[in-house]
């Protein structure tokens, strides 16, 4: 097993919100980069509009999914990955029934990490992040209505389908979440060898959305006949 | 105002695993049948190889089901909640034949006398307290032949294990015996499912391929499994799959008897002023339709089956139809899963790919295949160990010893996700007094009409089964090797793709909604399809068999046409 290097150092030099700007997700009132923060820049992704979120929310998505995935010696996060667009983007289409519980538990959550800490969550430093979040999850934060625990369950799983879901979704960029875990994406077939024990599988890095068989079905919609 | 169609000699509502089956043989003996289906046709332009898309969303539910998920509660003390609802059915023409995994079993000769047997060999007191359980009113020997018809059908991948009594260890040593052979060997065995197997072996136990309903070679001119990896809650993109939309319907569309009628959503069975039923009222768009019809096979899911009897009450069944004793909705019952993971360090186990269907079986601790004496429990389950892992759920699947977020956590994937090891059960289920399906009172869906309400708690008997086989799932991972195994604890019920009841099947009028051929005891000309006829869960998936009865039911009707419609 390899030694598990807590904390991912590496990290730290970004602040959060280079994190957020490299990932494209900051929101429209943040204001555009400027010659200040040139210098450490990244390539800075073509940044999209917001679907659903306000700029202020998705800061908060952004700030939490940062600590539920954090960019650290194990590889790419949840910025790098985009799992807040993809939520943005759920939100906005599939997910849409949640776009409430996504505003109220947002409040929540900064009015929590106000309440305990004198700041709103993405401007809190990591160790108060995590203290709020683990207060979420062992539902004990206070202001949440149906318990902090619930809403931490829907923001992790989330999490996990932006990081991990296909990026068709609009998360997994770069498939950093497949490749975090092994997995090695959309194939339309498998060969024997691929299948036994120990075999190194070279990553396809295709999603669905890459496979010309896949285009041209359904809606699937309900009274689409 | 509706419109009025033809008269049909038989209506089928819903063309699923069930419906989808039953029109071949109506259709081949000259019968005029109709097809109502909720959904559309489906092609492999639709099943896309993406976990968000069908695990998730269940995009293939879209058009019906998705939008009318029953309520749960433990007791009838309680008020109901929204379920939430992991596994969902789908809607076209093939229903959940076209998502569903395809480990295509026929259940053990125990499963149809569980309680003649139970009391037999351990006595009354043995029988799960407050249970309504019943032997089937037919036993395997029965419905063999139906089962051959459906693997011969579809192109069953498997090896038998008993072959009119003569017992072959490389198959199945358990299963009833069979008449011939498999039609397709099993699917393609990998590194992971060989592991296991050996495994098993050193436990003594007997482990074998499990039977598919993927086909591993062509078979009459139907495409072989490619092994992609996306195959439960989504269609298969070469059609390999045991798929009714691409053996029955099509067959029976051949004959020119068979006319589908795509976007219906079934609202009422009427019945005429003798308490025949007489069609079938059902709503395509916004507009309303009647298609009338001499015979009526209701083809829906468990849960649309008991709603939809309930649904169409009449002066000649004020409670619903086919409901006058009371027992629409009684004797429901869903399938309790429990398993373990456990983590093979420093292997790669390459699981994301295949189909749960290429897979390690284990029927030791199923049935009546142990000695139960001061075990406490009644029945157990097969055991499985799969292939189909996929990202989402791999990221999900970690041991309680760590964090669930954060940076330990993501290194723990990063060491740990392509080693990890499932095996997992599904216990047989008996029904209770206690447990039932009826109609919410206040949640409806999109057309207003009430979803299913389901009142069910996890059992001692039930409990006991899950825990001990859930032992045994632990022992499997740590003999091949696991460095840290842990515990999926009994699923608590829910509203899922493996329920049953509802409209038992049996004998008795005053307590089985259907007699052994599966048409109601109040109302001759009403046939019912599925799984909501099964007494009992049995330990293992049940479609194979919906399949097979729902083929036998059509025989019948073609037999005793003259009974059942004169």
């Amino acid at each position: 097993m390899q030694p598990y290097e807590g904390g991912g150092a590496d990290s730290r030099a970004l602040s959060r919100r280079d994190l957020l700007k490299r990932a494209g997700i900051v929101g429209v009132a943040a204001a555009a980069p400027t010659a200040a923060m040139a210098p450490e820049a990244a390539p800075v992704r073509p940044r999209e509009r917001l679907e659903a979120l306000t700029a202020a929310e998705a800061e908060t998505v952004e700030a939490m999914v940062d600590r539920l995935i954090p960019s650290d010696a194990s590889g790419p996060g949840a910025a790098e990955g985009r799992v807040t667009r993809y939520i943005d983007r759920a939100l906005g289409g599939e997910l849409a029934p949640l776009r409430a519980s996504y505003s109220d538990g947002l409040a929540a959550v900064d009015a929590y990490a106000q309440s305990r800490f004198g700041d709103r969550f993405a401007d809190l430093n990591e160790a108060q992040q995590d203290a709020v979040l683990t207060a979420m999850e062992q539902n004990v934060a206070t202001g949440f209505a149906g318990g902090s625990r619930a809403f931490f369950e829907l923001v992790r799983e989330h999490c996990l389908q932006g990081m991990f879901g296909d990026p068709v979704h609009g998360g997994n960029e770069d498939f950093a979440g497949w490749d975090l875990i092994g997995f090695p994406g959309v194939k339309l077939s498998f060969g024997a060898a691929e299948q036994q024990m120990d075999v190194i599988v070279v990553p396809a890095h295709k999603s669905t959305a890459d496979f010309p068989i896949f285009k041209g079905g359904r809606k699937g919609a309900r009274d689409e006949h | 105002m509706s419109t009025r169609a033809k008269e049909a000699d038989v209506v089928v509502i819903g063309l699923g695993a069930g419906g989808g089956t039953a029109v071949l043989p109506l259709a081949r003996a000259g019968l005029e049948v109709v097809g109502l289906e909720a959904g559309g046709r489906f092609s492999v332009r639709d099943f896309h190889a993406d976990e968000i898309r069908n695990d998730i969303r269940n995009w293939l539910g879209r058009a019906k089901v998705n939008d009318e998920v029953p309520t749960q509660r433990r007791t009838a003390a309680e008020d109901s909640v929204p379920a939430i609802a992991p596994g969902r059915m789908m809607n076209a023409v093939g229903g959940t034949s076209i998502h569903w995994t395809c480990q295509s079993w026929r259940l053990m000769p125990w499963n149809f006398n569980q309680r003649s047997d139970t009391i037999r060999r351990y006595g009354a007191g043995a029988l799960p307290a407050g249970s309504t359980l019943t032997d089937w009113p037919l036993d395997y020997e029965e419905l063999e032949p139906y089962y051959d018809k459906v693997e011969f059908l579809h192109g069953v991948s498997g090896k038998a294990g008993n072959l009119s009594g003569v017992i072959d260890p490389s198959g199945n040593v358990f299963e009833g015996p069979r008449d011939r052979e498999y039609p397709l060997p099993p699917l393609r065995r990998t590194g992971f499912t060989e592991f296991m197997a050996d495994a098993a072996r050193r436990l003594g136990w007997h482990p074998f391929a499990g039977p598919s309903a993927i086909r591993s070679q062509p078979y009459n001119g139907l495409n072989a499994c490619e092994y992609h990896g996306f195959c439960t809650w989504g269609g298969c993109h070469v059609d390999a799959k045991g798929s009714t939309n691409l053996t029955a319907i099509p067959m029976a569309e051949k004959t020119r008897n068979l006319k589908i009628v795509e976007g219906a959503r079934a609202i009422e069975i009427t019945v005429d002023r003798d308490g025949k039923a007489n069609g079938v009222r059902y709503l395509k768009g916004r507009k309303e339709h009647f298609q009338p019809a001499k015979a009526v096979l209701l083809a829906g899911y468990t849960y649309e089956n008991t709603r939809l009897l309930l649904l169409s009450a009449s002066s000649a069944f004020p409670n619903g139809l086919s409901n006058n004793h009371g027992q629409v909705g009684r004797h429901y019952l869903a399938h309790v899963r429990a398993g373990a993971n456990g983590v093979i360090p420093g292997r790669r186990l390459n699981r994301f790919s295949g189909t749960a269907s290429q897979w390690t079986a284990v029927d030791d601790w199923d049935s009546d295949f142990f000695d139960h004496t001061s075990l406490g429990f009644t029945g157990g389950g097969t055991m499985s160990a799969t292939m189909e892992a996929k990202p989402i759920g791999a990221a999900r699947t970690t041991p309680p010893s760590i964090p669930r977020w954060g940076s330990a956590w993501k290194a723990w994937l990063k060491e740990n996700a392509i080693s990890v090891a499932s095996a997992a059960t599904q216990i047989n289920v008996a029904p209770y007094e206690d447990i039932f399906l009826d109609l919410d009172p206040t949640t409806k869906d999109p057309d207003g009409f009430p979803v299913v309400r389901v009142t069910n708690d996890l059992k001692e008997n039930e409990r006991r089964a899950a825990l001990f086989v859930q032992g045994k799932c632990m022992d499997w991972l740590r003999e091949a090797g696991a460095s840290e195994v842990w515990p999926v604890a009994p699923s608590s019920p829910s509203v899922q793709t493996h329920a049953y009841g509802g409209t038992r099947m049996g004998d008795d009028p005053a307590v089985d909604v259907t007699d052994r051929w599966c048409f109601s005891h109040e109302v001759p000309n009403l046939g019912v399809l599925g799984a909501s006829n099964f007494p009992t869960s049995g330990g293992r998936n049940p479609t194979e068999t919906v399949m097979a009865l729902a083929w036998r039911t059509a025989d019948h009707l073609v037999d005793e046409w003259e009974a059942i419609t004169g």
